[in-house]
């Protein structure tokens, strides 16, 4: 046998062993990858886990070290006794009409604020989208207190005013955000619509609206969730329980603590399920949006 | 085209003269004008807006400011004292400097922990994994749940006795695991712990960064024997940074407004090592009914919020790339 063959050989056997140490460190690689995504999900996770296994525990159980995971009986009265002591029927029943208020409201007024922005000519239309900008990035606590001591004048607190009419006077997100999508959607549209003799209202309602359903669905989602999690305007504005939203009607049976903690977790599993439904159902839009608004914006 | 379009024209072109004609004064008819016209729609369109704006807004952000100078509560009414509330704020109320300790603390632990969280994990799912999708909804969920459910929930977890994490801490062999949100020193640890389970929606918009960037700068980087590190390095980095940028802003303005975790879990104690400038405000406006003093407090807010802004916005030039900039 000749050198230069033995060389050849060698270098093959070389790049054989290569090739191994190459795939080992890949299957290695992916598995450590999967250990550590399903350890972060672990862990994710586990919060929610002890919630709703507290909510089902019997009273002595709550409290035992080490914890109890699953508790020899699921205690449903947890769930029963504290929603209708406190009402959480009305609790929900004010937070759905809101939603659906500020949902609608926002809807109505923000499209079109935004199709005025993304489409019409006017004197001052940089100025005025400025101001759009320019909210986005305002802390609301400079504009609280006047607003307090407005509505409050107006005979407000305790109604649901100082909640919808804000946001059905226009949000700058969301105006923001109709105005980022509409701008894509093709003018030679509007120029067709027009030739055929649209009006400004028409082409708004014939062509832009209908163009924009997954841009709408995004804002539908993003009003109803906000105002079915927002806890700081509903606390300064509603004090009777009857006029509370979920989630300052949780805080107030949370603060006056009945010496039951089961019932209090089984209150929040019963707040947070609805969104994790609507999550779960709109989960493409919804991420979608996020993604529109954070990478535009 | 040719056939349809000149009829269009002409038709306009006459109206154009017809309207020339009628306009005796000018002026007058303008708003017959398609141009006036669209301008008029235009602000009946944006009127909700300009209302939005004019009043709750920036007249809001006016009578606030002037309230600031005024001592403005339930008794005495609205009396201009000039600066006496921004005096009485920076160096006579020791729960001022208390407040924005607590916040620069919260912000300044929570923001980087949470920034480097979120990319980790969104490296880690963009890789090519075995039910991506659900995991990604898995790491999202917890950014769904409102603030409350977030507060009552880790209030439990953090429960020095019967919580979890002590249970977990004492179970690996601690005996005098912290005292979390009962104990000075380790409250605001729990705060930022806490903030890193709702690390999802920035999660999400790296994870959008990192689909949008390029496969053949990989290929090129490869090509030239940059190993995975130096890829990360120079390829992943650079077309992240915008998107480390955005949320660097978004978070720090957040973070400096928090107030539900202290408001249901602590109260702003103990000893207020929880006092956040939001909730200081709060107690302030809400409770106290010092309307001027609280205004003076929400523009001493705003006033950091917007130096923090800029401050990073300027640094940006230094460290965001942008593709399609001119190299300098």
């Amino acid at each position: 046998m000749n050198v230069s063959s033995r060389i050849t050989m060698e270098s093959a056997r070389r790049a054989q062993i290569d090739r191994w140490i190459l795939l080992t460190g890949q299957i290695v690689g992916k598995t450590v990858l999967h250990l550590l995504v399903v350890a972060g999900a672990f862990f994710f996770m586990l919060p929610f886990a002890w919630m709703v296994s507290t909510s089902l525990k019997q009273g002595a159980y709550v409290f035992r070290m080490p914890p109890v995971w699953i508790p020899p009986r699921f205690i449903w009265s947890n769930y029963i006794i504290p929603w209708t002591m406190e009402n959480f029927s009305i609790f929900y029943r004010n937070t759905a009409i809101i939603c659906t208020c500020c949902v609608v409201g926002t809807m109505c007024s923000s499209t079109l604020v935004a199709y005025a922005f993304a489409r019409l000519r006017f004197p001052g239309r940089g100025i005025v989208f400025l101001t759009v900008l320019a909210s986005l990035m305002l802390p609301g606590q400079v504009t609280l207190i006047p607003t307090y001591v407005l509505f409050s004048r107006l005979h407000w607190v305790d109604t649901w005013f100082p909640l919808i009419v804000p946001t059905s006077l226009g949000s700058s997100f969301h105006i923001f955000l109709l105005r980022q999508y509409f701008m894509t959607i093709s003018r030679e549209l509007d120029d067709a619509a027009k030739i055929d003799g649209c009006s400004l209202l028409g082409i708004f309602f014939r062509i832009i609206l209908p163009l924009s359903r997954p841009v709408l669905g995004v804002v539908g989602i993003f009003e109803l969730m906000y105002w079915w999690n927002e806890f700081f305007t509903p606390l300064i504005y509603l004090n009777r329980p009857e006029r509370m939203t979920i989630s300052i009607g949780l805080r107030f049976f949370q603060d006056r603590d009945q010496g039951h903690l089961e019932w209090t977790m089984a209150m929040t599993v019963v707040s947070v399920i609805p969104m994790i439904i609507v999550f779960f159902v709109a989960q493409r839009r919804f991420i979608q949006g996020i993604v529109i608004s954070g990478i535009k914006g | 085209m040719n056939r349809t379009v000149p009829g269009v024209v002409v038709e306009r072109e006459t109206g154009g003269a017809l309207g020339k004609a009628l306009a005796l004064p000018g002026q007058l008819f303008a708003w017959r004008k398609p141009r006036t016209r669209e301008a008029v729609f235009a602000f009946i369109c944006l009127s909700p807006w300009l209302t939005h704006f004019g009043i709750l807004i920036a007249g809001a952000m006016f009578y606030s400011l002037y309230l600031s100078f005024c001592k403005s509560d339930l008794l005495t009414g609205t009396k201009w004292v000039g600066l006496g509330n921004y005096k009485q704020l920076f160096f006579e109320d020791p729960l001022f400097p208390q407040a924005l300790k607590v916040t620069a603390i919260y912000s300044f632990g929570a923001v980087p922990l949470n920034t480097v969280l979120a990319m980790l994990i969104a490296l880690m799912l963009n890789q090519d994994i075995k039910l991506r999708g659900a995991w990604r909804t898995l790491y999202y969920m917890p950014s769904i749940v409102s603030g409350v459910a977030v507060a009552i929930i880790w209030a439990w977890m953090f429960n020095p006795v019967y919580g979890l994490i002590n249970a977990a801490l004492m179970g690996l062999g601690m005996h005098n695991p912290p005292r979390w949100i009962f104990s000075e020193e380790w409250a605001l640890p729990a705060f930022i712990i806490m903030s890193l389970w709702g690390t999802g929606s920035n999660m999400l918009l790296y994870l959008a960064g990192l689909q949008s960037i390029p496969t053949p700068l990989y290929d090129a980087a490869k090509v030239d024997g940059a190993n995975t590190l130096r890829r990360f390095w120079h390829v992943t980095l650079p077309m992240l940074s915008p998107t480390v940028f955005f949320n660097l802003i978004m978070n720090v303005i957040g973070s400096f407004q928090i107030f539900t975790q202290s408001y249901i879990m602590t109260q702003g104690g103990p000893n207020n090592a929880t006092l956040t400038m939001v909730l200081f405000l709060y107690r302030k406006a809400f409770q106290q009914f010092r309307h001027g003093y609280a205004s003076a407090i929400a523009w001493a807010l705003f006033g950091i919020i917007m130096g923090l802004t800029l401050l990073v916005l300027r640094s940006s030039a230094l460290w965001v790339y942008y593709e399609g900039e001119l190299a300098k």
